[in-house]
Order: C-alpha cells, then sequence, then structure tokens
C-alpha cells in the first residue's frame, strides 16, 4: 500500500469509495471532516466556494440581497446533507446544484408563487443564423474603460432567458465541464449544447450591437 | 459544407471537441465564408469577454458578514 492511500485510509467512511489514492480530491476529505462535527472543515469549504456561489446565484436572481440568502441558504442545506454526498461526483458541482435549485426558489418567491424553472423561455427550435457580418476590430476592451465594459455584460446576460442565462454562466463563465453542467442542472447533454450554442450566439449578437455603434462612433471622430 | 451545417459545429470547434477529420471540412468552409469566420471569432470573444471580467464580486465586508452567519446556523443544526 502506497504511503497516499495509507494517509487517506484513516479518513473514509464506508460511503466514499475512491478507486484510487490519486483521484481523491481535496473537498472529500473536507466534507468527511465537517461530516464528523470539525467545523473548520466546513468553514475552509466555505471559503473555497463562496465568491462563485455568489456569482451563480446573483446570475440568476438578478438581487443581491436574494443572492446573499441564496448563499446562506445553500451552504446550511449542503451541510444539512452532507451525508447524502456520495464522492462519485465533485463537491463543488454538488454544491452548484443546490445553490441554482435555491435561486430558482427565490425567483419563485419574488414572483409571488409563479412557477420558475430553468426551461422558462426556452424555445425548442435550433439557433437561426447570425444576421450580423461585422467583425469586431478595434478589440472591443480597448474601447470601453472596466467598469463600463462590466455594466454592458450585465446588462447583455441579463437579457437572455433564465435557461440559456445559468448554462451559459456554469459552462463558459464558471468553467464546469458540459456533462457537468448537464448532471448540475438535471438536463441532458443535448440538452446543454444546444442552449449553449443559442446563448453564446444571443449574447454575441447583442454585443455586436454595441460594439458596432461605438466603433461607428469612433472612426465618425477620426474624420 | 452549408452555414448551416458548420453552426451546428460551432460548439466543437470552439470547445476544441471536433473530431479531426470533421474539423478539416470545418476549417475549409472557414477559409471560403467570411460570414462563418467572423461568427466564430466574435462568439469565441464573447466567451473571452465574459470570462475575464467579474461581473458580481463579493465584497470582502459582507463576505466576512456571511460567513459569520452560515456557521452561525450550522453550529445549531
Amino acid at each position: 500500500m502506497s504511503a497516499a492511500v495509507q494517509i487517506l485510509k484513516p479518513f473514509m467512511s464506508s460511503s466514499i469509495q475512491p478507486q484510487g489514492a490519486a483521484e481523491v480530491h481535496p473537498d472529500v476529505l473536507l466534507v468527511e471532516r465537517a461530516r464528523r462535527g470539525d467545523m473548520a472543515a466546513y468553514e475552509k469549504l466555505v471559503k473555497q466556494y463562496d465568491r462563485q456561489v455568489f456569482r451563480i446565484a446573483q446570475h440568476i436572481v438578478q438581487n443581491r440581497e436574494d443572492a446573499e440568502d441564496v448563499v446562506q441558504d445553500a451552504f446550511l442545506k449542503a451541510y444539512q446533507k452532507l451525508d447524502q454526498f456520495q464522492g462519485n461526483s465533485k463537491f463543488y458541482t454538488w454544491l452548484v446544484r443546490i445553490a441554482v435549485n435555491e435561486s430558482l426558489m427565490r425567483l419563485r418567491k419574488r414572483r409571488t408563487g409563479r412557477m420558475v424553472s430553468i426551461d422558462e423561455d426556452v424555445e425548442t427550435e435550433e439557433g437561426s443564423m447570425p444576421r450580423d457580418l461585422a467583425d469586431w476590430s478595434p478589440d472591443p476592451e480597448a474601447l470601453y474603460g472596466q467598469s463600463e465594459m462590466a455594466d454592458i455584460l450585465r446588462r447583455t446576460i441579463q437579457g437572455l432567458p433564465p435557461g440559456f442565462r445559468v448554462v451559459f454562466v456554469l459552462r463558459d463563465v464558471e468553467g464546469l465541464s458540459t456533462e457537468e453542467t448537464a448532471e448540475t442542472l438535471g438536463l441532458s447533454i443535448p440538452a446543454v449544447k444546444s442552449r449553449l450554442l443559442r446563448a453564446r450566439l444571443q449574447l454575441r449578437e447583442r454585443l455586436s450591437r454595441y460594439f458596432k455603434r461605438r466603433n461607428g462612433q469612433a472612426q465618425g471622430g477620426e474624420k | 459544407m452549408t452555414c448551416t451545417e458548420f453552426l451546428a459545429q460551432l460548439d466543437d470547434m470552439l470547445d476544441q471537441d471536433a473530431a479531426i477529420p470533421l474539423r478539416a471540412d470545418l476549417q475549409e468552409h472557414l477559409r471560403e465564408c467570411d460570414h462563418c469566420e467572423v461568427t466564430l471569432s466574435t462568439t469565441r470573444t464573447t466567451i473571452q469577454i465574459y470570462r475575464s471580467h467579474e461581473l458580481y464580486e463579493l465584497p470582502e465586508d459582507l463576505r466576512e458578514r456571511l460567513h459569520k452567519a452560515i456557521m452561525a446556523k450550522c453550529k445549531k443544526c
């Protein structure tokens, strides 16, 4: 038995069965310690993922107070359900799934009981061909200051239907794989791919309107 | 390859997932089609811009407040 396996073995419960020492994610050990009452271990997990959970929540609920509540509720619920975490998925994707559900519940409450799901406003037909042929030159980043660009990006992504927005955020902003995104949202892989394509094209088209306008102004000013 | 067929594979191009024979077909289409070339490059830029900007930062004072609240609630469980 390798030294690594000997070190890890005492921390393993019967519910976590790694296939090899190299595959054990450090989070799994923190979860195991937290299950045994080590609050410092759970606090480490909170500190590790609070920023991401806050970002995801804010992208979905689009309201800072609600996002703060989601962060608290998601970490509390995760703590209460630690025994249900099997260790065969990443703790992070398991936590994100809880946070997404909490965010959708929060949206539903805000909309006076109307059901909100990640299927809302999602059309089923394939994406149409982009209409726009203009390239973005010069680099759009050179046209705007940091805060102006962030404002444009926020306004642009807020215009997407929630079902597209959440897929884009998890896949392209937070860097989850297609499979992890599908698992987190309870969607099929083809559904994730379809929504991602449409989200990317819609964002591109919306941003294009800003960048072309500013580019036109810049060129007009040079004449 | 038509533009519609190219678009159906756009994500695989962006994510570098396209199988090598298909990738050659896609590259050939790109050489002949300005429209798809622009769509690919601007969509790639869209993703890069969103990745590189922190749209919703968690301020340190709020972060500390949330930590305290979360850990206090967990301890009561």
